[in-house]
């Protein structure tokens, strides 16, 4: 009765069909991110594991809800609402009350993805804008840092883990006396270093014991992930290569400049959360530029204003801070390095 | 204006004169509106004057009396050329300074300004200094833009302002030097009373008040210390 | 009758700033002082209160002097008649409260150039009577402070956990101190836009269903 089963089919290119789609990339994204979280896991405790449930139940939840308000299909099985919520875990300290987390997810997906459209359309990396949004609202709660491998950690909760929502988290300075950590101030090596001058083993830097955000830690074991995502070909290697190899040479000249007060480039590279950042969170396909030689630019803004605020700024890190800003120069960044189309004639100056 | 004439010419009118009217119209409007604003203003101001200076001195003597405890009365100096001159004209910021009498009208020790660099902004206090006790006993701050919950503790933290309660403060004459300088630790670190236990997650904001007020005892002890007898006995 | 015919038409005059042209929430004028200064209720209130003052005396002085006013030079003489008002109040400030005069900061001087004042007086006070002007000034003013109300509300308790200084959490409450910075008073003020926009929505809705109903 109708045209289905006309005799001649025609169809627009490609033609040729491969089995990756949307939720097959972000699936292999999240193969990589759960080594991570693991060993996040294995190093901080149950609280740990906790924080990553709650921030991935918030953001699955609260994508969810937006979808439902929208009026549009669900977009659950694009996986990216799981690794925005991943993500956002692995940027957090261990002990960070689950409700501050849950907040956090609410944001991520609300404010930094559903706001602008949806997936495909958000300007900034959502998990960024989440963990920005609680660095601002709770600034206490999210520098108080505990000690990676304390020997309880798979036996009790970090007592600030189950405030009660709005509430302030109880004091985490018993449990850290408990972990009878040697010499552990509270302090990650980043902001050791920054206002106390106190160096942190490169080694333990790069196998990741010490303290820091969940998955932050070990230089190693990103470095190993992001390899896995390069070669799966679902990462441009360019962006890490860019902010790392940028955050190297600038923090290399400074330490060249006066190597009393300025960390080494290998401190730099090894510490605090821009390895996190320059391969997992940069390379937000959304966020980041389309052209090679802007995906170039992008990564030396990040690197170079990442050790601008470590070495100049107040802050003790800044790649959240910097990645967010090179988000918001890759509209910019798109246009300016647009390849001339063959033919086009080189544009004249008036 | 020119439009309506062309529209309309059977009342135009000789251009010159039409112009010369409206100039005298609009100058006419404006003066007697400003006129009339500027006596508004005036009235208000003169009116308002007495209110607006009590105020002022309650807040400073609010401000001199936490940071000198036991204060009741207070009168203001400024440092000039090695001297100090009570009841200063015009001093700026950092060259004034208060001193405190007690219920007894016995001298308990003075304000004095100090500012830096915070987090924000210019961090501006108020602090005690008594000389007899050769401390600092006491510490407000007047004016800072910190972050609300982290660096605003610097004027809200009562664990904090417990620095200030006796910090010791004592000073060499020989050598023209504290005889200790004041010091900001990390939190929960003080071991000496010449140290300043620092905000937990404000480390800027609270090495901003200690070093301010390191330079500026160090700054005026030297041009106050010579005086104190004459404060004594000027009692208000 | 007569007084009724006025109090009629004189009503939604008063009623059109305080909710349907809310000028913050509707027309979004004068966005500087309401995300800059609604950080607590009180300031909110100052700030509400202060801007609804100048408004009212020179709505009334435009529309007194209307007439008499060349148009060339209206602006002019508009800026002049508010500039004396704000200058007025910020010395009423002063005089009454200097905390929270400090806490205003520049603001108070910057009701100058706040929109809503010039736009009324241009749009309304210089065509209507005295009455009306001040009508139109009142409820766009208290319309105004009602906005920085609704805003100051919702910052102060997150931010601070209080309500006009009263402690409405407990000590335990951890304080969303976001809310407090400048960041916080946009998502506060997008929330609210958000909820009269969906007022809106809701209530074109209803009439949109009414309307055939009553054709048939």
């Amino acid at each position: 009765m109708t045209a289905h089963g006309s005799i001649l089919e025609l169809q627009v290119s490609p033609h040729l069909h491969t089995k990756v789609n949307v939720s097959s990339i972000m699936l292999h994204v999240v193969y990589s991110i759960v080594p991570v979280c693991l060993f996040g896991v294995y190093q901080f405790g149950w609280s740990a594991l906790a924080l990553i449930v709650t921030t991935t139940l918030s953001c699955l939840l609260t994508e969810r809800v937006v979808c439902w308000a929208a009026g549009k299909p669900s977009t659950l099985g694009d996986c990216s609402a799981l690794i925005t919520g991943l993500l956002l875990a692995l940027t957090l300290p261990p002990g960070l009350p689950l409700w501050m987390g849950a907040v956090g997810g609410v944001v991520s997906i609300a404010l930094g993805k559903a706001l602008f459209g949806g997936i495909g359309f958000n300007l900034f990396n959502p998990a960024l804008v989440g963990r920005a949004f609680l660095q601002a609202a709770f600034p206490v709660a999210i520098t108080t840092w505990t000690p990676a491998g304390a020997p309880q950690r798979f036996t009790s909760f970090v007592p600030s883990t189950f405030a009660w929502p709005f509430s302030r988290p109880a004091s985490v300075d018993a449990w850290i006396a408990a972990a009878g950590v040697d010499g552990f101030t509270g302090a990650t090596p980043l902001s050791l270093q920054k206002f106390s001058h106190i160096g942190t083993d490169i080694g333990d830097l790069f196998l990741g014991t010490t303290a820091g955000s969940i998955g932050e830690t070990s230089a190693l074991l990103i470095l190993v992930c992001g390899i896995f995502l390069i070669w799966q070909g679902l990462m441009d290697w360019r962006i890490p290569t860019a902010v790392l190899g940028t955050a190297f040479i600038t923090s290399l000249a400074f330490y060249v400049l006066n190597p009393g007060i300025y960390p080494s480039p290998a401190f730099m590279m090894f510490s605090g959360g821009l390895m996190l950042g320059a391969i997992f969170m940069a390379t937000d396909m959304v966020g980041s530029p389309v052209t090679p030689l802007g995906v170039w630019i992008y990564g030396a803004v990040i690197g170079l204003v990442t050790v601008v605020i470590r070495l100049k700024g107040g802050l003790p890190d800044g790649v959240m801070y910097a990645i967010l800003l090179g988000n918001a120069l890759t509209p910019l960044i798109d246009q300016w390095t647009q390849p001339r189309i063959f033919g086009q004639r080189k544009k004249q100056h008036v | 204006m020119s439009e309506q004439a062309q529209s309309n010419p059977l009342v135009r009118r000789p251009v010159a004169e039409n112009a010369a009217a409206e100039t005298r119209k609009m100058i006419l409007t404006l003066s007697s509106v400003a006129a009339l604003s500027g006596m508004l203003i005036v009235g208000v101001y003169q009116y308002t004057l007495p209110y607006i200076e009590a105020n002022r001195e309650a807040m400073i003597e609010k401000a001199v009396f936490t940071v000198v405890p036991g204060g009741v009365q207070k009168r203001a100096y400024g440092f000039s050329d090695g001297a100090v001159i009570p009841d200063p004209a015009s001093a700026g910021f950092g060259e004034r300074f208060y001193a405190v009498y007690g219920e007894d009208r016995s001298f308990l020790g003075t304000a004095l300004e100090a500012s830096a660099q915070g987090y924000q902004d210019t961090i501006r206090i108020l602090y005690g200094y008594s000389p007899e006790k050769a401390c600092v006993v006491g510490m407000t701050v007047l004016e800072s833009k910190e972050t609300p919950g982290l660096g605003d503790k610097i004027d809200l933290d009562p664990v904090f302002k417990a620095n200030f309660k006796a910090l010791d403060a004592a000073f060499d004459s020989a050598s023209g030097k504290l005889v200790h300088e004041v010091t900001v630790t990390g939190h929960g670190k003080k071991i000496n009373p010449w140290e300043i236990d620092a905000i937990s997650g404000a480390t800027i904001s609270s090495k901003a008040v200690g070093a301010m007020i390191n330079r500026s005892l160090q700054t005026n002890l030297p041009r106050l210390l010579p005086h104190v007898d004459a404060l004594k006995e000027n009692t208000p | 009758m007569t007084a009724t015919g006025m109090s009629e038409s004189i009503w939604p005059v008063y009623t059109r700033g305080l909710w349907r042209e809310n000028p913050v929430f509707v027309m979004q004028l004068g966005m500087c002082p309401t995300l800059a200064v609604s950080n607590s209720v009180i300031n909110s209130l100052s700030m509400g209160l202060a801007t609804l003052a100048v408004l009212v005396a020179s709505s009334a002085l435009v529309s007194l002097m209307r007439n008499v006013i060349p148009k060339q030079v209206r602006i002019a003489t508009y800026i002049v008649i508010i500039a004396t008002f704000v200058t007025v109040v910020d010395y009423a400030l002063q005089a009454i409260s200097l905390d929270i005069h400090k806490a205003l900061g520049a603001f108070i001087q910057l009701i100058v150039v706040n929109c809503i004042i010039l736009g009324r007086a241009e749009a309304f006070a210089s065509k209507n009577s005295v009455v009306r002007a001040i009508t139109d000034a009142a409820g766009m003013g208290l319309g105004f402070t009602f906005a920085l109300i609704c805003l100051g509300a919702v910052r102060e308790l997150l931010g601070n956990g209080s309500l006009l200084g009263f402690d409405v959490f407990g000590p335990q409450f951890e304080p969303w101190a976001i809310m407090i910075l400048p960041p916080g008073g946009f998502f506060v003020l997008g929330a609210w836009l958000l909820v009269f926009a969906w007022f809106k929505e809701r209530s074109a809705r209803t009439a949109a269903r009414k309307e055939p109903s009553h054709a048939g």
